[in-house]
């Protein structure tokens, strides 16, 4: 059974360029500045970054991965800290996710629900400040 | 500068938006989602859902747009292109699932300006066309004070 202290299978994920061109297709959000390293280094950037939002989904996957599907997810919640630089090789960035079980209670709808703090890590350094996911578990 | 008449307000809801089952796949594969509820409608169904199940944070997909056309919107007066994504958080009253027809409500929840720095917290309240809560998305984002960058 989930208990508090818990952590979770970490993840370790490479991100390329491709990678973006291809979540920017599928979200809709094609800013340059995830594709263009003139546009980017031009906006003060120190190349071109992947979307907070890939990476906020990419981090989502340790909860997902973890809890089975995604239907289990009740929120998520986190804070941009620093940006993902892709550099425009084979290899990309690689993000380092990471999380464990800070609490767990029921809700209303009297679920099992278990708070899970996640970290995703970018040489070294965190890119996503208190991010937090909540997913329903099973309670036996 | 940002108009600060529109705090408190809502924008008109959108016309509602059919989540695509092959939308659902393309979205899920762009993030390395492989888990089959959201690819394979078969499972979905024996999961018990009505079709592939979106990943938690498919809402972008919808709602940015709409975002995007406020933001760009001259009447309101932010500078889109000095913009960053403070942060996002994302409530599911319910998993979306392809065939949900969903409408989108924008609610500019609070603007404040420090240091010719200008802070704008959004909260989306997307629902189904019978008006039940599907999901609220909350975002911040922040202009650089002019001179920054």
């Amino acid at each position: 059974m989930t208990a508090v202290g818990d952590e979770l299978p970490p993840l370790s994920l490479r991100v390329t360029r491709a990678d973006l061109v291809r979540y920017a297709g599928a979200s809709g959000d094609f800013n340059p500045i995830h594709w263009s390293d003139r546009v980017a280094t031009s906006a003060g950037l120190p190349g071109v970054i992947a979307h907070g939002m890939l990476t906020m989904a990419l981090a989502g996957r340790l909860v997902t991965d973890w809890a089975g599907s995604p239907a289990a997810v009740r929120s998520y919640g986190v804070r941009f800290t620093r940006p993902v630089v892709v550099p425009d090789d084979d290899d990309g960035a690689l993000v380092e996710i990471s999380g464990k079980v800070t609490g767990i209670s029921e809700n209303d709808g009297g679920e099992r629900i278990a708070k899970v703090a996640i970290t995703a890590a970018f040489e070294g350094k965190t890119v996503l400040g208190r991010a937090i996911a909540e997913v329903a578990v099973r309670s036996e | 500068m940002p108009d600060v008449s529109y705090v408190g307000k809502a924008l008109p809801p959108t016309a509602p938006y059919r989540v695509g089952r092959e939308k659902v796949r393309e979205f899920a594969l762009a993030i390395g989602e492989g888990a089959s509820v959201c690819l394979d409608v078969d499972a979905a169904r024996a999961a018990g859902h009505p079709d592939v199940v979106a990943p938690p944070t498919f809402a972008v997909t919808f709602t940015m747009p709409v975002i995007e056309a406020f933001l760009r919107d001259p009447a309101f007066g932010w500078d889109y292109l000095r913009m960053v994504h403070g942060d996002q958080s994302i409530t599911l009253y319910r998993p979306i699932c392809g065939g949900d027809d969903l409408v989108t409500t924008i609610h500019v929840d609070d603007l404040r300006t420090r240091g010719g720095s200008h802070m704008l917290t959004l909260r989306c309240e997307v629902a189904d066309t019978d008006g039940e809560r599907v999901a609220t998305t909350k975002l911040l984002l922040v202009t650089a004070a002019e001179g920054e960058s």
